[in-house]
């Protein structure tokens, strides 16, 4: 090693025989202002991908990991071992839910822009990944959801209204307006209080299925998280539990290509696909057209009947896109081709059900017009009811003193002499 | 009983009432644990409620997390608290957070058993006291047993407490009281009036802490094996101390400590931990805002030094009978 000490960084390894090594930093395709070609996609034919009995090993459907399951074919049609073949009020229950959930989405985040409150963040474009799986899990399944899948408390009929309170941490709010907005929390609804860290969800998730295995109970778990956060242990960590203990847990990649400004490649996603990350685990593993909601029902029902079955965990990357912003605070015409939403080959998940009920003959364009008109006036109204309980910064909120509540079951001298000494202190200033 | 067999007797007894208790960690079921700790129980309470888990801390503490969320009662063991950070996110952002930030839909009530501390040549990563990264923490409670009636008696509440607690095991007081001096042969806790310990069901409530010897002299504050050590070196030197064990951190029983410094007027905190932000700063703090007026000497801290944790001069990073007596005679000199 001393020649390399000598001869220093810039000139590295003159006179020796060897070539220079250099360091990958990955880049995404296209750029602002970059035309976008999405010719590059390998996206199989609707009816393509065959369906394993949902007790198979893990080994024998390793293609699966690298393939993409779908169902809704460029003509509306829904195709395919995978078609679920739903009834058409599921049907039309999984549109209203898809587009209820944009409305609310619209309608918060202008909220936010107005003022009412401090953060959103939408869920545009992934809507399907939310509510497919939601209509295929049991109501009283647990879910340990990342923070954009709002859809699944609407597609369980939760009433918006509660959620409203908690952005905008009113005295309606469940949580006290202790959380982030979205950062949702709903027992009731098998709806796990959401962490602003990252995937620390998934071990959770896992926990709370391997409870309900050791104790005979039928319930079964599943979590969410996205492409870029696979990246972090607790993934790993759950993905090792989740395979050695064979618990009854779905565990979802939401890919939607960006983490903030962060393009999927840096998650690993220029060497292997993520839904490959469960064969080295020994774990099911599902790519599945995430803008199709039938194609995310049926791989939905499918990992859900292997856990109940206890064949063991599955995890599915859900290839899809994040069509809006991260959040509020993100400004994506910085970073990425403003032509990539619209250009997006496997489409929006609302229009192509839409297009599958219409040649159906069970939906047309009047009603799905009338429809969304509807739902905007309903999130509307329920907005001016959940600003009844005030909004953020707006004095409407829950006891000062409520902020020392729930820290422990039952509150320590610490807490009592600092929630009263703060009361006093406001007093004395006259507040 | 020694410090283990009162450890396994207290998950025995509360594996036995309470179903939703499960054990869990590396090396916790047919081997029984590397201390053997949990010895016996998977034999006794089935695969089911103990299992060994995979080599990821953070996925057992994550794990505990749902299963406390689903109703159990998890009691995961870390095997050395020198492992407990790669779990610290799921630990204080996660199990200490779940209550408030649900606003009590959701909880976690896990007791995460670890031993800790110093005194075995287990050199930096078999020997830390983490205990002050947890104090600071909001929502979860940190218990320290000196001896093993105490161990089961705290440890019996822990898991029945509905909040998240560490549960910090002495290792170098497992087998036997520690008097500080290294090279003197091992005790056992034969005979020693605190290793008395019933077989069947019995608490002690976090939040109270023990006057080990009560005395006129100066306060001691300590916990853990430093107890046995600052129990000897007073004993040695003839001194009228009065030395309270804190057994919980979090919650702190401030009224003990308030009236004991106020009684003796000099207070000197001993910790294995390292100085710098360490629980005495906090202690130091606490007696100064609640007993300034009844002072008549400067608080004085005996603690590990602000290093990594030593091997080979490990007795001398330690803080043992020397430093104890220097640091005593500094404040009754005032």
């Amino acid at each position: 090693m001393s020649d390399r000490t000598e001869s220093g960084a810039s000139e590295g390894v003159a006179g020796r025989n060897l070539p220079t090594l250099e360091l990958h930093v990955p880049e995404p395709k296209f750029r602002p202002g970059d035309s976008v070609d999405f010719s590059h996609f390998d996206i199989p034919a609707a009816d393509a991908t065959a369906r394993p009995d949902e007790a198979v090993q893990p080994a024998q459907i390793r293609d699966l990991a690298y393939g993409l399951i779908r169902v809704l074919d460029e003509d509306g049609g829904a195709v395919g071992q995978w078609n679920p073949n739903l009834p058409p009020e599921t049907l039309l229950r999984m549109l209203r839910a898809m587009a209820l959930t944009r409305a609310f989405d619209a309608r918060m985040f202008r909220a936010q822009r107005q003022g009412k409150t401090s953060f959103y963040m939408k869920s545009t474009g992934e809507e399907a990944v939310s509510i497919g799986a939601a209509l295929a899990l049991a109501r009283d399944d647990m879910c340990f959801p990342s923070y954009r899948q709002q859809g699944i408390l609407i597609a369980r009929d939760w009433p918006i209204i509660d959620m409203m309170n908690q952005i905008y941490s009113n005295t309606g709010d469940r949580l006290k307006g202790r959380q982030l907005p979205i950062m949702y929390s709903a027992r009731e609804a098998g709806f796990f209080s959401i962490s602003g860290n990252l995937t620390t969800q998934y071990p959770q998730a896992v926990g709370w299925a391997m409870a309900s295995a050791a104790k005979g109970d039928t319930r079964i778990a599943a979590t969410w998280c996205g492409e870029g956060s696979t990246a972090e242990g607790d993934f790993h960590s759950a993905c090792t539990f989740a395979s050695v203990y064979r618990a009854p847990v779905i565990m979802n990649i939401v890919n939607n290509q960006w983490a903030i400004s962060s393009f999927s490649g840096f998650a690993g996603a220029e060497a292997t696909t993520f839904a490959a990350r469960a064969v080295g685990y020994g774990i099911a593993g599902l790519r599945v057209d995430g803008n199709d909601v039938l194609a995310v029902y049926a791989a939905t029902r499918w990992a859900a009947d292997r856990a109940r079955s206890n064949a063991g965990p599955t995890l599915i990357e859900h290839f899809t896109y994040r069509v809006e912003g991260h959040s509020t605070s993100d400004d994506p015409s910085a970073y990425r081709s403003a032509e990539e939403s619209s250009l997006w080959p496997l489409g929006d998940p609302i229009a192509r059900l839409k297009q599958h009920c219409i040649r159906l003959g069970i939906w047309d364009e009047e009603r799905h017009a009338a429809m969304d008109k509807e739902l905007a006036e309903m999130v509307r109204d329920a907005a001016r009811e959940a600003e009844k309980n005030g909004i953020l910064g707006h004095g409407l909120h829950h006891p000062m003193e409520s902020l020392f509540e729930d820290v422990f079951e039952e509150m320590p001298w610490h807490l009592k002499e600092q929630q009263q000494q703060m009361l006093d202190e406001w007093k004395a200033a006259g507040l | 009983m020694n410090m283990i067999q009162a450890i396994n007797s207290a998950l025995d007894v509360m594996m036995e009432r309470d179903a939703q208790v499960v054990v869990m960690g590396e090396d916790v079921g047919y081997f029984g644990g590397v201390f053997r700790a949990t010895a016996g129980l998977q034999q006794k309470y089935g695969k089911n409620r103990v299992f060994d888990t995979p080599i990821t801390e953070c996925g057992i503490i994550g794990v505990a997390v749902g299963m406390g969320a689903y109703g159990l009662r998890p009691v995961p063991e870390i095997q050395f608290a020198d492992y407990i950070y790669p779990a610290l996110d799921q630990l204080v952002s996660e199990a200490a957070r779940l209550r408030y930030r649900s606003a009590g839909e959701f909880i976690a009530p896990m007791t995460v058993r670890s031993p800790f501390g110093g005194g075995i040549f287990g050199g930096q990563t078999h020997s830390q006291s983490p205990e002050g990264i947890f104090t600071h923490v909001s929502g979860v409670k940190t218990v320290i047993p000196a001896t093993p009636y105490d161990a089961k008696g705290l440890l019996i509440a822990a898991i029945e407490d509905n909040d998240p607690t560490i549960f910090f095991e002495p290792k170098r007081i497992y087998n036997g009281p520690f008097d500080g001096h290294y090279d003197t042969p091992a005790k056992s806790w034969a005979g020693h009036p605190d290793a008395q310990v019933p077989a069947g069901y019995y608490r002690i409530p976090l939040g109270q802490a023990r006057t080990v010897r009560a005395g006129e002299a100066l306060t001691i504050l300590c916990y853990g094996t430093m107890v046995h050590v600052v129990e000897n070196t007073v004993a040695a030197m003839g001194l009228d101390a009065e030395i309270v064990d804190l057994r919980t951190l979090v919650p702190l029983d401030i009224e003990a400590i308030e009236a004991s410094v106020k009684k003796t007027g000099r207070c000197l905190i001993v910790h294995e931990a390292t100085r710098t932000s360490g629980f005495g700063a906090e202690l130091s703090a606490l007696v100064q805002e609640r007993c300034f007026y009844h002072l008549e000497a400067p608080i004085e801290r005996v603690t590990g030094f602000d290093t990594p944790y030593p091997h080979s001069l490990e007795w001398a990073y330690f803080p043992g009978p020397v430093r104890i007596r220097e640091a005593i005679a500094k404040i009754m000199k005032d």
